[in-house]
């Protein structure tokens, strides 16, 4: 067992962890931060993506040792008393119906507009080639990314 | 007190933003693999390797001692009382049901069937045990091929052999229309195995107490799911709870009753303790039912000017290794789709069910429809290629004109409404057909290397599942009909149970929308609740479109009986005759007295309190209905695609997609345009990117999202989505939605894909259509003419009769 001290959504968390724990297991079956969900076992669906340091991770290809010392922001931690402009313009754009995806997309969306505050539609759509949606078809996301970027995303 | 509240103004139309989205935004949702119970234990399943084998013999005794093991069995520890995993539909008297033990016990006929359970006490435990499980096969030939499978000498998937049924329709003399037929032109079209894939992997969990069970499982059908374990395990229906927490997605998926679910619920009761059981993505490829995987022969007989006499269908249908929930049903959802919109004299369908050594098939987006409206689609197409006519007006001489409805096809199915002129002028001008036409043509006439392609899909589909009555005659073994109660609360919110089991769709939003209106309550007072057979006892779930054509219907029945109800409490009130009163917005009033009034919340909390109710009125406004459909609904509408075809790598790009869809009277179009834009999106993946593979030796190769290629925001375009609107006869007007993108947008693509290509000789490419297949079929077609040449990977023959 591996000791680790992470930072989670603002709250300070020590734990002794198997060295092959992921982080998402780590996030999901030690800390209860079930808001993160898992699609695949291959990092493909982007289902689990957090910030880990203020970047995008897929959190099924992170390792819980390897997140030791980190600042770690999940779906749960990303509201601040009110929803951030990405959730609130996934809302308003009807960007999710069953909403697994959702807290990745979200999350990949808000390192996406760090990067590019104003992305083009092509830039959106290859900027979250990394995170699978099954219900939308991607239009509606692509609209919310716009609409967060309008927004003026910048955190 | 709510009684003052202002009467909301109609809330059919409205754009509303969900009331779903607040937790599913936030992380606060409640999917089954979140759930924790105190001293749950975690499964894992070992799996069989080979496609077909015998098993000879199971030692679990080394996973027992392995760190956190509690138990280890095998399909053997089951025998006694797993029974036989259900198949609801036996489509014909003579049907061939093998036994299908949710646990191999001797023999394994795909890969990923389950031989052996590890119970431990976290997740990671009991995947490492497995490694300590000792299974001997001793293989046996797999059966891959179904059009090889009927043959004498093929190997048996199951003693009985490898044909389940032969189901056949036929109407209108088929000879005639053949015989003397001036075209006649027959083509092989392949429907590729699918993985559906909703993102969310399947999870159960079971508990039981005393001899009570609670089953929490990522499931569409809680309801069919209960009575499924009472009516097959033995386990009284009374005893029984089924919860379907959130769901993320199904498309079909999740419309089974499988090995997992009922293993874990045996497994809960020997051990004695809640159990949970989560799959990983390559478990889901490998044993979540697959979809379409079929091989569809179509042969039309039309005159000289396009108008269509007859057509012929005889499909091959793989069932996979054994018959599922609705397996064999699948195939027949689209016997009566393959007309579509077009009249014609004479129609004969066949469908032959075949067993291979692969995963079921099973419902999956569509069902059945989408392959009909393919193959229809497609040979419209080349009928009109075959006769020199444009491939709309080939359509427009033989579709349905508006003002014949309703109309009765040839398939016997009743069409209530519809009107292909209108969406298809609306989606041409959208699209800017000719246009693009003009375009093609010029690039055609330059012989451009990136050559551009239109591709017209002219659809229609029935959903609405189902009239109970059809579905008796179709041998179906349960009922159509769809369940709705309405609770009015004292304080004059509402409490709205729907047996309709949401996993994406939005019925907490749109539902709250029909009800504010028929109860003139505000949007925001109303809860919907499902998913739960001990809040929503009643129901027959969400697939096939039904939820809103059906389920919508209970509702309005519902709320007209608590409107009746309260008339007679809020005449009370008024000291006036009900006959008097009259219903609207909300509130009761006396006719000619309008400010003698009461509203809904007022009589709610008068009915609540019962001091002064009417003689022999029951204290209490609550009702409950369910609705029986007397027909199917018919979504119609046109799609059109526009590709840029490159001749030299085979690289398809959609460059505009327009859809015009109707699907009668539309609730909330914000849900519905979601609706069509993700059904869109799936239609587009079977057209270019997706196939369930099995190898030489039945190994599916198509495990994982790396090689199943679900496609990301990247690799789909922008769609242009508009509706037209023909109410259905019921009585809200709606026809439904779920379906209609992906059945009608995988011919689109195709057709837009072999249009481009048709003047270098290309008359087929098989899906999925990928750079590689594309390319091949040009160097297939190349120096050819433009005619009667068969292209890579499909069989064909025709030409003028």
């Amino acid at each position: 067992m591996t000791h680790i001290t992470v930072t989670v959504d603002g709250v300070k968390y020590v734990d002794q962890v198997e060295p092959r724990l992921l982080l998402v297991h780590y996030l999901r079956e030690v800390i209860g931060k079930t808001g993160t969900p898992i699609g695949c076992d291959t990092s493909n669906c982007g289902a689990c993506t957090v910030l880990m340091d203020g970047q995008s991770v897929k959190s099924c290809s992170v390792l819980a040792v390897q997140a030791d010392g980190s600042d770690v922001t999940t779906i749960e931690g990303l509201a601040n008393g009110e929803l951030h402009p990405v959730q609130r313009a996934f809302h308003e754009e009807h960007a999710l119906q069953c909403g697994y995806c959702t807290p990745g997309m979200i999350m990949a969306t808000t390192d996406l507009l760090r990067d590019n505050p104003h992305p083009t539609e092509e830039e959106i759509r290859d900027g979250l080639e990394g995170n699978l949606c099954r219900c939308t078809g991607y239009e509606n996301i692509v609209r919310a990314v716009k609409r967060a970027a309008e927004a003026g995303v910048t955190q | 007190m709510t009684a003052t509240v202002d009467a909301p103004t109609a809330e059919l139309g409205k754009a509303r933003l969900r009331k779903e989205d607040a937790k599913l935004l936030t992380g606060q949702t409640n999917w089954t693999d979140n759930i924790k119970l105190t001293g749950m234990l975690h499964l894992a399943f070992l799996r069989s390797p080979y496609a077909h084998a015998k098993i000879t013999r199971v030692d679990v005794s080394g996973a027992l001692g392995q760190p956190g093991v509690i138990a280890a069995f095998s399909g053997a520890d089951f025998a006694a009382e797993q029974g036989s995993l259900p198949c609801a539909w036996p489509v014909t008297p003579d049907i061939v049901i093998p036994p299908h033990p949710p646990m191999a016990v001797d023999e394994v006929r795909y890969v990923g069937e389950a031989v052996a359970v590890v119970v431990a006490r976290d997740r990671y435990a009991a995947a490492d045990a497995l490694a300590s499980i000792d299974v001997d096969y001793e293989p046996l030939p797999p059966v891959l091929d179904i059009r090889t499978a009927l043959d004498p000498g093929s190997p048996k998937v199951h003693e009985a052999g490898n044909k389940s049924y032969e189901w056949v329709f036929a109407n209108g003399d088929v000879d005639a229309a053949f015989s003397d037929a001036p075209v006649v032109l027959e083509r092989t079209y392949r429907q590729q195995r699918l993985i559906p894939c909703a993102m969310e992997p399947r999870a159960v969990v079971a508990q039981w107490v005393g001899d009570e069970v609670t089953l929490w499982s990522a499931t569409q059908i809680p309801h069919v799911l209960r009575f499924a374990l009472s009516a097959f395990f033995g386990i009284p229906e009374q005893n029984v709870r089924v919860i379907a927490p959130d769901v993320g997605g199904g498309f079909g998926s999740k419309l089974q009753v499988t090995a997992e679910e009922v293993l874990a619920v045996l497994i809960g009761r020997k051990i004695g303790k809640p159990v949970k059981w989560a799959e990983t993505r390559t478990e889901g490829n490998l044993t979540v039912h697959h979809g379409r995987d079929q091989w569809q022969q179509i042969k039309i007989a039309a005159e000289a000017d396009g108008r269509i006499r007859g057509l012929s269908v005889d499909l091959l249908a793989d069932m996979g290794a054994y018959l599922m929930l609705v397996t064999p049903g699948v195939p027949l959802l689209g016997a009566f789709m393959f007309p579509a919109i077009y009249k014609m004299d004479a129609y004969s369908f066949k469908c032959t069910g075949v067993f291979s050594t692969k995963m079921p098939t099973d419902a999956y987006r569509g069902a059945g429809r989408p392959e009909a409206t393919f193959a229809i689609e497609r040979i419209m197409d080349e009928l009109a290629a075959e006769l020199g006519i444009e491939p709309l007006e080939l359509r427009e001489r033989n579709w349905i004109k508006h003002e014949e409805f309703p109309y009765t096809t040839i398939c016997g199915l009743t069409y209530d409404s519809g009107n292909y002129e209108a969406a298809t002028a609306k989606a041409r001008e959208l699209f800017d057909y000719d246009g693009l036409r003009a375009e093609q043509r010029l690039r055609n006439e330059r012989g451009d290397k990136v050559r551009l392609g239109i591709g017209i899909s002219t659809f229609t589909e029935m959903c609405g599942l189902a009239p109970s009555r059809v579905l008796g005659s179709l041998s179906y073994g349960a009922g159509g009909w769809e369940h709705a109660a309405i609770r009015m609360l004292p304080t004059g919110k509402v409490e709205v149970v729907t047996g309709s089991s949401a996993h994406g769709q939005g019925h907490e939003t749109a539902w709250s929308q029909i009800v504010a209106d028929q109860l003139g309550v505000p949007f925001e007072d109303i809860r919907v609740l499902h998913g739960d057979t001990q809040v929503s006892p009643k129901g027959m779930d969400t697939y096939g479109s039904r939820s809103l054509a059906v389920g919508g219907l209970a509702l309005v029945s519902a709320c007209d009986k608590v409107v009746a109800k309260a008339k007679i409490i809020a005449a009370a009130m008024l000291e006036a005759s009900a006959d008097d009163l009259e219903f609207s917005a909300g509130r009761f009033s006396v006719r000619g007295d309008p400010e003698a009034s009461k509203t809904i919340q007022e009589v709610a909390l008068a009915t609540f309190a019962a001091h002064a109710l009417p003689e022999g009125v029951e204290p209490s406004l609550d009702s409950d209905a369910t609705y029986d459909p007397d027909n199917f609904s018919f979504p119609h509408g046109t799609h059109l695609c526009a590709t840029e075809v490159d001749t030299e790598t085979g690289f398809v790009h959609i460059r505009s997609y327009v859809a015009v869809d109707d699907v009668g009277v539309v609730v909330n179009p914000l849900i519905v345009e979601g609706q069509v834009h993700g059904g869109i999106a799936q239609g587009i993946a079977q057209a270019l990117y997706e196939e369930g593979v099995y190898d030489e030796a039945g190994n599916l190769v198509t495990t994982t999202l790396a090689d199943y290629l679900v496609p990301s925001a990247a690799d789909l375009p922008s769609y242009r989505t508009e509706r037209t609107t023909t109410p259905a006869s019921n009585r809200l007007g709606v026809k439904g939605v779920g379906e209609a993108g992906t059945i009608a947008s995988t011919p689109a693509v195709v057709n837009a894909i072999v249009d481009a290509l048709r003047p270098l000789g290309v008359q087929d490419v098989t899906m999925p259509c990928t750079p590689e297949r594309v390319w091949r079929a040009i160097q297939a077609a190349h120096g050819q003419p433009a005619q009667g040449q068969p292209a890579q990977g499909s069989e064909q023959s025709g030409g003028m009769a």
